[in-house]
């Protein structure tokens, strides 16, 4: 191509010199990918890949806060140490009750949100702003949010609930004039789903709402033409075609809920005993605040085989949707 | 009849939802002008001032603590985290969908891959470098360590971007005599700049909303970012200083949503060729 255009033009004049020969050689897409691709291939090794294997050798080593020397192979014996504790187990289960129990929360909120979201109405942009307001505070901030709606003796819910007659001394759950949710154990949970699903809808709904306008407008008109209505509509023709869109935005939810201290740590602290506590949030008690750094990496390495398996079935399930 | 059933059926979803997502933040701004005795009053009201409103507590959340140090140091920490991901990730990306061939273009699988490594499980080595570096108690360690979960996934989502870009365009540049680079930087780019509007949003909010690698790496209040500092010097052992922990969340949330929803189908858009080429 060069050789009909050359000539007209200074770039393609005879390379001289470095520069010369060192753009010539930037012409060539596979040196120029290299180059362009070399920053963040390198940033992810230094603080990806080698921390990853830094946490594979830290739990097989005694290493902790005060010597945190990762020389002193000890084997197994973080492993054992970790699945021996009760509080591990239920941990390692409140995650992943937590995890798919938001999942199954978003993927109902989702579909409602992007129906609602793929039609043009007045005063969208009004409903856009708000409803993106979840996803505009961090999230340690959200959980404190919550913190105060949920409080054991000022909660408005409670409020509200003793003033429809739900609760308090004639009501129909009473006499209690409060239900104490982040002191008991399944309201514990239960509230860290709520506020798991309320901080996290905004992101799934984008990502599904992306998928429901890829949607040929024929399909839908089609569906309409021959009478389908609207739940008939949304169940054979955009679920279907929603599926794929659907798995990644699971996936990119359960990443975010799986990995995340704050929300648990700010309403419960893991607590009643233990019966909230959560895998990352039992790592970092261990490695950081009792400085057992050996022990805190065994038990943060045990989430990566459930992602990593989660996602490869999700991915496959969802390119085998693509090619259909 | 029919039409305006359902038409009132929607607007009642509509609000429904609006609802869901704001009733706290609405809450939270309540609480901010409460007084205090107010609002430790069992029986009352919550949703009104019976006893008048008061600035106190915004008047204490600027004077009397740290707060605007943290939204500063989360300020810089955001845009520096952001610049430093489209710095990588766009080129990377670029790379990824013209220039490296066959395993450039199945690529975006391995790098979901390197997203699934969440920060609570490199929080601890992460730490040891942070440690090593000179850089624990610095915003500097977080602006270090917190592309790691933007450049994988900025990097994805511009992938997509850039592979609905036709090839006939950077061709069609080629012939007109720009070099390789400057195909990318005048043709491709402006056409992918949605893509990097999302990146910027996100990655913005992904800094912000990180709290592990905050209490981890910092624990000295000067340097402390929006995400650990609110909960850490806001709450002192049992005692809570709920309007002005409402305040601190109400300042972010409102600005931020507000600048969100403007982008909200820029952010469709973004997900969209992401999705449909990755």
């Amino acid at each position: 191509m060069s050789t009909v255009t050359g000539g007209h033009h200074p770039v393609s004049a005879a390379p001289t010199g470095l520069m010369g020969r060192i753009s010539e050689a930037l012409e060539r897409p596979g040196v120029l990918g290299c180059v362009m691709l070399a920053p963040a291939v390198l940033y992810v090794v230094f603080f990806v890949a080698v921390p990853f294997f830094m946490a594979i050798l830290l739990s097989l080593s005694d290493a902790t806060a005060g010597d945190p020397r990762i020389d002193n192979f000890v084997g197994l014996d973080n492993f054992i140490a970790v699945t021996g504790q009760e509080a591990f187990w239920t941990a390692l289960w409140n995650s992943l009750i937590i995890t798919a129990a938001t999942v199954t929360t978003i993927v109902v909120l989702a579909t409602i949100a992007v129906e609602i979201l793929a039609r043009e109405f007045r005063g969208k942009r009004l409903v856009q702003v708000l409803f993106m307001m979840p996803w505009a505070m961090p999230v340690s901030l959200a959980a404190i949010t919550w913190l105060w709606l949920l409080d054991s003796q000022f909660s408005p819910i409670d409020w509200v609930l003793v003033q429809i007659g739900i609760l308090g001394p004639d009501g129909l759950f009473g006499p209690s004039r409060h239900v104490y949710y982040l002191g008991r154990t399944g309201w514990g949970m239960a509230s860290a789903v709520f506020v798991d699903a309320w901080r996290t809808l905004p992101l799934a709904t984008i990502i599904v709402l992306a998928g429901r306008l890829s949607i040929p407008r024929e399909r839908l008109e089609q569906a309409q033409i021959d009478g389908a209505g609207f739940f008939r509509t949304l169940f054979r023709v955009v679920l279907p075609a929603l599926a794929p869109v659907l798995i990644v935005a699971i996936l990119f939810t359960a990443l975010l809920v799986i990995g995340e201290v704050s929300t648990i740590e700010l309403l419960t602290r893991g607590g009643p005993g233990h019966s909230t506590q959560i895998l990352p949030l039992w790592a970092y008690e261990k490695g950081i605040e009792s400085g057992d750094l050996g022990q805190g990496a065994a038990i943060a390495l045990f989430l990566f085989p459930v992602l990593l398996a989660a996602a490869i079935v999700a991915l496959r399930f969802a390119s085998r949707l693509h090619d259909d | 009849m029919h039409r305006n059933v359902r038409k009132s059926g929607f607007y009642f979803a509509v609000v429904g939802l609006v609802l869901f997502s704001i009733l706290p933040i609405l809450y939270a701004v309540i609480t901010v002008f409460k007084k205090q005795s107010e609002l430790f009053d069992a029986g009352a009201n919550p949703f009104i001032y019976e006893r008048g409103p008061t600035i106190e507590h915004l008047l204490f959340l600027f004077t009397d603590t740290k707060y605007p140090l943290f939204l500063w140091n989360s300020l810089v920490i955001g845009v520096c985290v952001v610049a430093i991901t489209v710095l990588l990730a766009v080129p990377a990306a670029y790379a990824l969908a013209r220039l490296t061939g066959r395993w450039g273009e199945s690529s975006g699988m391995a790098i979901f891959l390197v997203y699934l490594v969440p920060p609570s499980l490199l929080f601890l080595p992460l730490f040891r470098i942070v440690v090593d570096l000179n850089l624990t108690n610095t915003i500097w360690s977080l602006v270090l360590v917190l592309p790691t979960a933007t450049v994988p996934f900025c990097t994805w989502l511009l992938l997509g971007f850039f592979r609905s870009v036709p090839r006939e365009l950077d061709e069609a540049a080629l012939i007109d005599g720009c070099s390789r680079f400057q195909a990318f930087r005048k043709v491709v780019l402006p056409q992918a700049l949605p893509g990097i509007g999302a990146c910027v949003v996100f990655a913005f909010s992904l800094s912000l909303a990180n709290y592990i690698y905050s209490v981890t790496f910092i624990s000295e209040s000067a340097s402390r970012n929006l995400s650990a500092g609110v909960p850490m010097e806001l709450i002192r052992g049992d005692v809570y200083f709920w309007p002005s922990l409402m305040a601190a969340t109400a300042i972010v949330a409102i600005p931020l949503g507000i600048a969100y929803g403007l982008l909200f189908d820029y952010l469709v858009r973004g997900f969209q060729s992401a999705e449909a080429k990755a």
